[in-house]
């Protein structure tokens, strides 16, 4: 019921549709913040971080 | 809003599909179980050359049967499917109308194109490169093109699901939160996304090497970020059969998740780690510091790999919980005694969890440790390894969800029931032979991507023990039972579109039938019980195993390396 007294709430929360939403549920259920952090990390930590140790290799005198 | 002509109504979940999305779900998945075939018959050429006793092929067509195998398995075949698999957990879990069809279809358009681009570049024997297409060996510029217009498909399939969630969350076709086995497509398509990208800054610059507009690949570079590319799509399969599991145990036997919260945190660990896994590509190539390896390979996986012995967890708990809630509660093992073990759904299911688990995953974490990986590098040990993820794991779980999708999906009944039945189970068999027997020669130091462990027109000639060449025959008898248990999925699959008997059509203005059970897979809802003893053994099982196998490597590292 309280689904259509605060349309903006996800209705999950249908029965207590008071109570805050826990923060990891917001989070997961954003999929564009997921999408986000899913390709920063490794974009960071593997390709940034590798690719910066290959192209700092000294060349051979 | 809901239009008779656009939707119809599962009788089995009650969920309202999406017709236009199904034709999309069919197309891709039928395309993908083509390419098993063919990408299939390549790997018994394949096996049956390396078992010494057969040496099927010449070297050359040895070569280019390795690439097609590699490129039509494990790209085409599990990313087709993949693709049905996300339209499936948006569009029809979420009661929804799919993203933008029609860009749909250019996306499988392009896939399918540039699937058959690469096969006709391999098939003409200039490009005989394998799958990963190191520089500086070149490939003909179409192999690349290939490539490339395969993943602009199926990215263009990721863009569809994420615009899929966006629909369905306006139109609100869901309560809640999506439910889980949508959240692991989600999982599976944002890897997706990194890989593709990964993927497109290293071949774009390959391609325009090989046409000769570029004059120089680093290999190194090429390596680094190829497997950004490369290691994270296996991750893309993991996160997907997963989910695959988790919507099986759902349809099959009602299980709902033990707890929501836990497996979607697995699933965030995945998202978060797992690709930076990658790195265990890399272990023994200088120029890379140990720092940017151990972390990557240990620290950040060790988290990821929390997550999948989370879900080997939840998921046959979950099962564990609704056999029990069923009556099945003899003893320790009666809910598994009792399991539906003839539907070969459940079946393939239930095997690719345990084979993933046990030989996938214990292989993995041995051979993704930077010291141990030292003893197996480059040996038939990796394929050994990978043929329990990727075929045992995801390919089973694929073929066993197919068994649902021919009567949800395509509405025929199965035909040859016996033969699907049986189907998981030759398939399983074969598969674990060829693992284990690999695994077992790689041991031994048999070298992967090898023409002739006989070494007879080297000059540098080589004894190899002669329990490998055993191995290597028991590879090739293991291969022949995998390949007929591919060969059963096929006919199966191929002939119930075809042949099998249409289901009767549910109309959308219809009440909606009362759902069975198997409505679990649409909904958000844990099982909220913790009392799956059963799980518990199992799992202390697995430990044991894993801890055992472990040490004894680290053990056989100090002998051929000793430290005095
Ligand atoms: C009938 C079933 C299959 C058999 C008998 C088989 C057998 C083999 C053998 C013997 C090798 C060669 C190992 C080497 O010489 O280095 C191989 C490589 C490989 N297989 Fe399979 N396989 C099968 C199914 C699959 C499936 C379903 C997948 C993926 C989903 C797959 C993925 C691969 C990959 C990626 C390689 C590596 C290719 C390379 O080194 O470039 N295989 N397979
Ligand atoms: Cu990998």
């Amino acid at each position: 019921m309280s689904d259509t007294e605060n349309p903006g709430v996800e209705s999950s929360q249908a029965d207590d549709g008071n109570e805050p939403i826990p923060f990891w549920q917001n989070v997961l259920d954003n999929p564009f913040l997921l999408l986000f952090l899913g390709v920063t990390i490794p974009t960071v930590l593997y390709v940034i971080w590798g690719v910066m140790e290959i192209v700092t290799i000294p060349l051979a005198k | 809003m809901a239009n008779a002509a656009v939707f119809r109504t599962c009788p089995a979940t009650g969920l309202k599909i999406h017709r236009p999305a199904e034709a999309l779900i069919k197309a891709n998945a039928v395309t993908a179980v083509v390419f098993l075939a063919v990408g299939g018959f390549f790997g018994l050429l394949v096996a049956l050359t390396r078992w010494p006793a057969v040496h099927l092929l010449p070297a050359d067509w040895f070569y280019l049967a390795l690439t097609a195998h590699g490129l039509d398995v494990l790209l085409v075949w599990i990313i087709f499917f993949e693709i049905a698999i996300l339209y499936f957990a948006s569009a029809i879990l979420l009661n929804s109308r799919l993203a933008a069809p029609k860009l749909a279809w250019v996306g499988f358009a392009l896939m399918l194109a540039g699937a058959v681009i690469t096969n006709v570049a391999v098939l003409q024997g200039g490009s005989s490169v394998m799958f990963t297409s190191y520089v500086p060996m070149k490939a003909a510029p179409h192999f690349y093109l290939g490539v490339i217009l395969f993943a602009v498909g199926a990215l263009i399939g990721c863009g569809i699901f994420f615009g899929t969630l966006v629909i369905a969350r306006q139109e609100r076709t869901y309560k809640g939160s999506i439910p889980l086995v949508t959240f692991g497509a989600l999982t599976a398509a944002i890897i997706a996304v990194f890989t593709i990208a990964s993927g497109a800054i290293i071949l774009i610059p390959t391609l325009l090497w090989s046409i000769g507009l570029v004059s120089y690949i680093d290999p190194l570079m090429y390596k680094t970020v190829w497997w950004a590319m490369g290691h994270s799509s296996q991750q893309i399969n993991v996160s997907a059969h997963v989910a695959v599991w988790y919507a099986i145990a759902a349809i099959v036997v009602g299980a709902k998740p033990l707890s929501e919260k836990v497996s979607r945190m697995a699933f965030l660990m995945y998202i978060l780690f797992l690709q930076l896994a990658s790195a265990h590509h890399l272990l023994v190539e200088p120029g890379i510091s140990s720092e940017w390896k151990i972390f990557n390979t240990s620290y950040a996986m060790y988290l990821a790999v929390l997550g999948s012995m989370i879900h080997g967890m939840t998921v046959p708990g979950s099962i564990e919980a609704a056999q029990r809630k069923k009556g099945y509660t003899n003893g320790l093992f009666g809910w598994l005694a009792k399991a539906p073990w003839s539907n070969p759904a459940f079946a393939g299911m239930f095997m690719s969890l345990v084979l993933f688990g046990f030989l996938g995953g214990i292989s993995g974490v041995v051979l993704g440790t930077e010291q141990i990986n030292l003893i197996m590098h480059n040996t038939l040990y990796v394929p050994g390894h990978f043929h329990a993820t990727v075929v045992a794991g995801t390919t089973l779980a694929f073929m066993a969800v197919t068994y649902l999708l021919v009567p949800l999906i395509f509405q025929r009944e199965l035909v040859l029931k016996k033969v699907a039945q049986w189907q998981p189970y030759v398939f399983a068999v074969g598969v674990s032979g060829i693992s284990l027997f690999m695994m077992g020669a790689g041991t031994l130091g048999v070298a992967r991507r090898h023409w002739d462990i006989g070494f007879a027109d080297s000059l540098l000639s080589f004894d190899y023990p002669a329990t490998a060449f055993l191995m290597m025959g028991l590879n090739g008898l293991a291969a022949i039972l995998a390949a007929l248990g591919g060969l059963m999925y096929i006919v199966v699959v191929v002939g119930s579109i075809l042949f099998g008997k249409r289901i009767g059509e549910q109309p959308a203005e219809r009440p909606a039938p009362v759902p069975t059970e198997a409505a679990a897979v649409g909904a958000y809802g844990s099982a909220e019980t913790l009392s799956i003893p059963g799980t518990v053994v199992l799992v202390g099982v697995f430990f044991t195993a894993f801890v055992l196998y472990y040490f004894v490597n680290w053990k056989y590292l100090s002998e051929v390396w000793p430290l005095q």
